[in-house]
């Protein structure tokens, strides 16, 4: 059992990382086994589960930002890397061009449809659409509703007629001469109406992302397959545009800072971060505080620190050297997770986790058949 | 603003800081706007199009006219006369009465392999039976147009029309179309012509002055050299130098006392030197002008007298001596002053100005010339260059036409009259064909000069749109490549704002290729008879210098007037006359390009009206006050005035390099003092097109300018708007370039943000993974996949169906089958007319053309004489190891009535390790890694970078320039405001300021942000520069380098592997290579390496005689008794047996080295 218990600002100092002007310090965890003489950091599923918190700050469909406090930088990191390349999503993945005159080559066409984000119906997409394995040279394709997903696009541009004279708009000119996102069309088979249909069809997240240009005459017609795939194959496959963390600041003022300087000084971090308040009566009143005469002069405090943008601004001032001691917290992460539209963002981290017990768990299954 | 679809109409909208129309206006700031004024008029490849019109509409009429008359030697009635001649516009070879089809465009050229050629016709009188017949419009010959010139139909064209032609609206123009592929004729520099040059050889203690006199007829070289204190004269015409005294007695006759005045004026010093050359004259008895030219006709080259020669070699009695001399004085010697009937006086002021010369140049060595300034050099231009090859191509076409007209004269008994309409035609097809043949292969050959130039054309690069731009300002000197000299190689002072400082390959041609810089204009011929009547109008005190004796011309205070020069005038009030002088030229009655300056040395005022000069407008000042005012800048903005109303109202005014010596330029209004007469328009000018696409160059060490200069030409982007209607050998395009982030105003003014050749990548700037040494870079795979870098190649296979003489041709062969009817392998992407389909992938090996040849193709055909009917295959396959996508085929016929088939494949490229990148500040590297999103580091802000690029690469190149492109690009990003990316020499936005927007956002002032690694999830433990930074991707890449072979094709005659990637051949070890084996006594690798490996042979040997036996069998002994097998390199045996059939006996003697232990 532990023999030493450090104290509680100990520890709390411990999990600060160092901001300074030139460097970070500090940057690894120190909390594990014989790192300190005498201390006890066994691990202990019941200490993680008490250290453990989640904190939401904004839940949307397509952006998340939460905190998850008391955890190591391995398994929040974890957790970011298979949002990013293990999550699978359904893209486009073949493209068959029956007829392409447009100036856009075929090649460039097809690369620009993959990168198009679908949503579709949460159910289907999860639990009836499953993998589809690409074809060795000799095997014919095997393409089924259960994965496989058969979209088509087929535009021809052609003059319009009603358009008013001298009119120098393609898009009024012309029908069609720029073909969007929004003109794919799904083609459900077999039970895939079942689970994608109404409001669940599979359609294009941004409609209005253009795909290309047309002009009389030219014709764009193609069918194309999607399949389910990961990040780590393609950034198409990648459910989030960005999933990252950071680490939550912390400013802590050592010498107070009055009046002129205290204004400067809030103006070097964004704005709502520091807040400037009055010396009380009470704190002038106290020796040694750094207080003693300056009652009503403005001081800066510190308000919401999660806010800090880490811009170091206020260390390049002669005025504030010393007095200001910054850090992050080692153990306070900060996600925000941007989903593409397939998934929604808090969908995102929570099938992260279902990932990241699953692998543990195929781990495990290995160590086990290793030391048999 | 009207709309004005130049392509001008964005520069002159939104100015530098954002300013509107309304906004105030000061000519501190906006004095830059003069330069897209400049550019409009006169514009980058302007030169070559003027120069270009100026042949085509004046100088091809001054040959003509000077090469008029025919006259038969033999009809002595007969006479034929060119009155005019006319160059028309392009139009089909294949005439058609229908006009409308006869036009072409530049596109159909370049397609269709034909010549962008436009028809010459003159106007001719001649007689026929004693009657004068003037006949109008014989066409004489075609001649190449160089595209956008006078006589172009690109010429003037708006966007929209150049659209009409399939032409790009930005393409610079100035180049021809031969044969459909692109020509550039490089700008030739070469020393001044009909300019003294005095040089003084420090070995031999000798001085010389030096003239090059070039006129329509010939071109020679006279010097006066003073060698151990005697001065004597040297031509090629003469045997030997002459002394001075000798010439200068020949010359009119003058008495030894005007011959002292002429040279030295009343100064003793000179009086003293020159006076020893009295006694040379002496010593060989010359004593008047007829012993004079009795003593040089003599020392004249027999049938050295050019043109002279060849009449006087046939038919013309044998000159006296005294005629000899009197002729190669008159037309030889300094031929560029014409003598007009025998008045040798002003021939005997040049002479004598250039011993003067010699003497002060002795006296004083200060006062010698330099070859390398910029003011003694002319620049050649298109079309001075053709207007050199047509007149010599005119005169052997008027020479051919005589003696086709004095063998129709030598018949006895004519039927017809002569008529020469058809004769005219049919050898003017030789100036055609000259023509083309010069522009094609850049041989030049000019028979009059004796003139062998190679090298002169080039094809236009399009490798991207800067590379075929920063052609067209190139220009080649005539220096050998291969001498090791610095003086013509190094950066002239008077260079500034002419030529680029940057702007110059590596390597051997270092310096001696160069470029225009921004604002440079290339001078036109002036006609000198308007000069010389201004010369005397403008001031009273000046007098024709035939009215002068030397004293009065050398007196102190004396300035003689040059014009081209040549002495023409004296004036004892110089300042005064160049100041009204230049103030005519200011109000527009002088043209602009004629320039006057002072040189108080020589007591000189030189005025040059001659072609090729450089020079360069700037902003006069008056009193120590711009004459630019913010009202004549409003007039611009509005469209109310172009350049050339500032030009004739004084505002501004073109200095050539001379003149510039007489001026004090201020860099700015602030720098203004009351000296100060010029103020130039904007200091980076002194930059040309390509060096301008740098981002802060003035803060990067001076060769990675240099460096940028060379790889922007490499770099792949969109090539011109018409690219994909294009069908070049190689083209390279990128998939999604990008405008620059960080810009200048030269990218806006050469439309490089229209026609951009990069991406602006996100890099951060840190060591990552250890594949990043030695500059390689390490990208991030998701922008990969995302389209960052993604490049196509376009490749051509063209095949041209040819006819024969016994009527058979060329043709297209199905596809072939195998036994069960399906189509074979090779021709998968074919269609049925035997070429390839469309949006089909071609693999290595398949067929695209398949073209067949008739096996019969020399038969007659007549009668019995018919060969097999067969044919055989010549199909056209593709080749590359990796596949291909056909994009275009196109059907065609050329100008020869041939068929023409093209093909072209495209391939598109993401990068791929070891692909090639480059920053615009010389700092180029390839990918070492490509790594996962996920593995990369992240800012708080969730950034990824695109690219990471390793520390060291800054330290020891010095490019500051690349850190605040970075920063700048990040401000501007971050702001959302582009007018914060300017980053041009000289007036780059400031970088605190994006250092405040920066700390603004909550981001560091400094640019360094806080990163957590990827891998770990744990933060980095120092900030991390980063920011975008404009990639270029150069055509380098891996794909079409990558070879490999472990056996394969051996070269016929040696039996060793072929060499070479396209080849499939093996890499050589060589002989260094065999050395370092040697040493290190790895005999067996090198026996595997030499031998096994490569071209080992069994052979039989004959230990009796020595010689090579077969299948055991000695063919010398008749016997198998000695004869040994043994292993030996294929190539000695070939030695061997090559020395025996020269008759070298050749032996080998076996032993065994290692004996068999018996």
């Amino acid at each position: 059992m532990s023999r030493v218990q450090p104290s509680i600002e100990e520890l709390e100092r411990r999990k600060v990382v160092g901001i300074n002007e030139w460097t970070v310090t500090d940057v690894t965890s120190t909390d594990f086994p014989g790192h300190y003489p005498g201390e006890d950091h066994a691990w202990d599923i019941e200490k993680i589960r008490d250290a453990l918190h989640i904190e939401f700050h904004q839940n949307d469909p397509l952006l998340a930002s939460f905190s998850l406090i008391g955890t190591d930088a391995s398994i929040a990191n974890a957790f970011r890397r298979i949002m990013i390349a293990d999550i699978p999503t359904l893209a486009v993945e073949t493209v068959f061009i029956n007829n392409n005159t447009s100036v856009i080559q075929d090649e460039v066409l097809s690369h620009r449809l993959g990168l198009i984000p679908f949503k579709g119906g949460r159910e289907g997409l999860d639990k009836f659409l499953k993998w589809w394995k690409k074809p060795e040279d000799d095997e014919d394709p095997s393409y089924f509703d259960y994965n496989t997903v058969k979209l088509s696009l087929n535009v021809e541009c052609t003059h319009n007629e009603d358009a008013a004279p001298g009119e120098t708009d393609p898009t009024k000119l012309y029908h069609h001469a720029h073909v969007y996102a929004r003109d794919i069309v799904y083609e459900p088979i077999g039970r895939q109406s079942q689970y994608f249909s109404g409001e669940n069809a599979i359609a294009p997240t941004n409609p209005d992302i253009l795909i290309a240009k047309l002009r009389p005459g030219q014709v764009i017609d193609l069918t194309m397959h999607m399949h389910k795939g990961v990040g780590s194959d393609h950034a198409k496959f990648s459910p989030v545009a960005t999933a990252s963390y950071r680490l939550m600041p912390t400013i802590n003022v050592l010498h107070p800072i009055l009046g002129a300087d205290a204004e400067k000084f809030a103006k070097c971090f964004p704005q709502g971060v520091i807040g400037l308040e009055k010396v009380t009566k009470k704190e002038a009143a106290q020796k040694g505080s750094g207080y003693e005469g300056h009652e009503g002069e403005l001081k800066a405090v510190v308000k919401d620190p999660m806010r800090d943008t880490v811009s170091r601004e206020c260390l390049r001032h002669e005025e504030f050297k010393g007095k200001v001691k910054l850090g992050r917290e080692r153990d306070h992460f900060i996600y925000q997770i941007e989903s593409t539209g397939q998934w929604d963002s808090d969908a995102i981290f929570l099938e992260s986790v279902a990932h990241l017990k699953e692998k543990a768990r195929r781990l495990e299954q290995q160590v086990v058949n290793m030391v048999r | 603003m009207a709309a004005m679809d130049d392509g001008f109409e964005a520069l002159l909208e939104p100015f530098y800081n954002g300013k509107k129309l309304t906004d105030p206006i000061s000519t501190k700031e906006d004095k830059f706007q003069l330069l897209p004024a400049f550019l409009k008029v006169k514009g980058l490849v302007k030169q070559h199009i003027d120069s270009f019109d100026f042949f085509v509409n004046q100088e091809i009429k001054d040959i003509v006219r000077s090469n008029r008359l025919i006259k038969s030697d033999q009809e002595k009635e007969f006479w034929l006369e060119f009155t005019d001649i006319r160059v028309g516009r392009p139009c089909r070879n294949d005439n058609s009465d229908y006009e409308p089809r006869n036009t072409f465009s530049p596109q159909e050229c370049r397609l269709r392999d034909m010549t962008y050629a436009a028809p010459i016709v003159v106007d001719i009188t001649y007689t026929r039976d004693r009657k004068k017949i003037i006949r109008k419009n014989v066409p004489l010959c075609r001649i190449p147009i160089m595209l956008k010139s006078a006589k172009c139909w690109l010429n003037g064209a708006n966007n929209a029309e150049m659209e009409v032609f399939n032409e790009c609206p930005l393409d610079p123009g100035g180049y021809f179309i031969i044969n459909g592929t692109e020509k550039v004729i490089l700008i030739q520099e070469q020393l001044s012509k009909n300019r003294v040059i005095v040089e003084a050889d420090d070995k031999t203690g000798s001085v010389s002055a030096s003239v090059t006199s070039s006129t329509h007829e010939r071109k020679s070289k006279t010097y006066v050299v003073l060698k151990k204190e005697r001065i004597l004269l040297q031509h090629n015409v003469l045997i030997e130098a002459i002394p001075i005294v000798i010439v200068l007695k020949a010359l009119g006759g003058l008495s030894d006392y005007e011959i002292m005045e002429l040279v030295c004026g009343g100064d003793a010093r000179y009086q003293d030197d020159f006076l020893i050359n009295f006694d040379e004259a002496t010593k060989v008895g010359v004593y008047t002008q007829q012993q004079a030219l009795e003593y040089i006709g003599v020392r004249v080259k027999m049938g050295g007298g050019g043109g002279a020669g060849k009449g006087r070699f046939n038919n013309a009695p044998r000159r006296s001596p005294v005629e000899e001399g009197l002729d190669a004085l008159a037309n030889l010697i300094v031929a560029h002053i014409a003598i007009d009937g025998l008045d040798f006086y002003p021939k005997a002021i040049y002479i004598a100005m250039m011993v003067r010369r010699v003497l002060m140049a002795a006296q004083n060595p200060k006062l010698v010339d330099d070859r390398d300034f910029v003011g003694n050099k002319r620049l050649e231009l298109a079309g001075q260059m053709l207007s050199l090859l047509f007149e010599d191509l005119f005169k052997q076409f008027v020479s051919s036409l005589k003696g086709n007209m004095e063998n129709f004269f030598k018949k006895p008994n004519r039927t017809s009259a002569y008529d020469p309409v058809g004769p005219i035609s049919w050898q003017g097809t030789f100036i055609t064909a000259g023509v083309n043949r010069a522009i094609q292969s850049g041989n030049w050959t000019v028979r009059r000069f004796g003139m062998n130039k190679a090298g002169v054309t080039h094809v236009l690069s399009r490798l991207s749109y800067i590379a075929a731009l920063g052609m067209m300002t190139r220009i080649s000197s005539q220096f050998e490549k291969t001498r090791k000299v610095s003086g013509p190689r190094a950066l002239q002072p008077s260079q500034w704002g002419m030529l680029c400082t940057s702007d110059t390959p590596e390597g051997e041609a270092c310096g001696l290729v160069k470029n225009l810089a921004l604002m440079t204009h290339i001078t036109t011929n002036v006609e000198e008879g308007p000069v010389k009547r201004w010369i005397f109008s403008v001031d009273a005190g000046v007098e024709p210098i035939r009215n002068f004796s030397g004293t009065e011309m050398h007196r102190p205070g004396s300035y003689i007037i040059h014009l081209n020069g040549t002495p023409f005038a004296l004036t004892r009030y110089p300042k005064r006359f160049a100041a009204k002088f230049r103030t005519m030229r200011r109000r527009g009655w002088i043209s602009p390009f004629v320039s006057i300056n002072l040189n108080s040395h020589f007591s000189a005022v030189h005025i040059a009206t001659d072609e090729g000069r450089i020079c360069r407008p700037y902003i006069i000042v008056q009193d120590g006050k711009s004459k630019l005012r913010p009202e004549h800048l409003r007039l611009l903005q509005l469209g109310k005035a172009n350049f050339d109303d500032f030009l004739t109202h004084g505002i501004v005014e073109y200095l050539d390099v001379n003149e510039e010596n007489d001026t004090l330029v201020a860099l700015s209004e602030s720098d203004i003092t009351k000296l100060t007469t010029h103020m130039e328009i904007e200091p980076f000018t002194i930059l040309g097109a390509v060096a301008g696409l740098i981002p802060f160059p003035h803060h990067n060490q001076s060769p990675r300018n240099t460096y940028q200069c060379a790889m922007g030409k490499q770099a792949i982007g969109a090539i011109a708007h018409n690219q994909f209607n294009r069908i070049d050998t190689l083209l390279y395009t990128l998939v999604y370039p990008q405008r620059p982030m960080v810009i200048t105003k030269t990218i806006q003014l050469v439309h490089y943000d229209k026609l951009p050749a990069g991406q602006n990548a996100t890099v951060v700037v840190m060591s990552y993974s250890g594949y990043d040494i030695e500059d390689a870079l390490v990208l991030n795979k998701a922008s990969c996949d995302r389209g960052f870098g993604r490049c196509q190649v376009f490749r051509k296979y063209a095949v041209e169906l040819l006819k024969y003489p016994n009527g058979r041709r060329d043709r297209i062969g199905g596809v072939e089958q195998d036994e069960d009817g399906n189509i074979i392998a090779k021709h998968s992407a074919l269609e049925r007319d035997g070429l390839a389909i469309v949006g089909y992938q071609v693999r290595s090996g398949e067929t695209m053309i398949k073209k067949e040849t008739p096996l019969d193709q020399s038969s007659t055909g007549i009668a019995s004489d018919r060969g097999p009917d067969e044919f055989r295959d010549a199909s056209v396959n593709y080749r590359i190891a990796d596949p291909a996508y056909i994009d275009k085929v196109m059907i065609s016929q050329t100008e020869r009535d041939h068929a023409i088939v093209k093909v072209q494949t495209r391939q598109t490229r993401r990068p791929e390790l070891g692909d090639k990148f480059s920053s615009r500040h010389g700092q180029k590297g390839v990918v070492g890694i490509i790594v996962d999103q996920e593995d990369l580091p992240f800012s708080d802000t969730g950034l990824v970078p695109d690219i990471i690029m390793n520390p060291h690469g800054f330290p020891s190149r010095m490019t500051v320039g690349k850190l605040f492109e970075c920063l700048t690009g990040k401000a501007t990003v971050i702001e959302g405001n582009r007018d914060y990316g300017f980053g041009d020499a000289f007036r780059s936005h400031p970088v605190e300021e994006m250092g405040k927007v920066l700390v603004d956002h909550g981001f560091s002032w400094e640019g360094k942000d806080y990163f957590t690694s990827g891998i770990t999830g744990e933060s980095q433990e120092a900030y991390i520069f980063n920011g975008p930074i404009y990639y270029q991707r150069l055509k380098h890449m891996v794909q079409d380098k990558m070879h490999s072979r472990s056996r394969g094709p051996r070269a016929i005659l040696t039996r060793q592997p072929t060499e070479g990637r396209s080849k499939d051949g093996g890499l050589r070890l060589g002989e260094m290579e065999r050395d370092c084996l040697i040493a290190y006594g790895a005999s067996q690798l090198l026996l595997e390496r030499l031998m096994v490996s490569s071209d080992g042979t069994q052979v039989d040997i004959c230990q009796g005689c020595g010689l090579f036996g077969y299948k055991g069998y000695c063919q010398t002994c008749k016997s198998t008794r000695q004869v040994t097998q043994m292993t030996m390199p294929y190539a000695a045996k070939l030695l061997v047996q090559e020395l025996i059939s020269m008759n070298v006996g050749v032996r080998l003697q076996l032993e065994d080295k290692f004996p068999h232990p018996r």
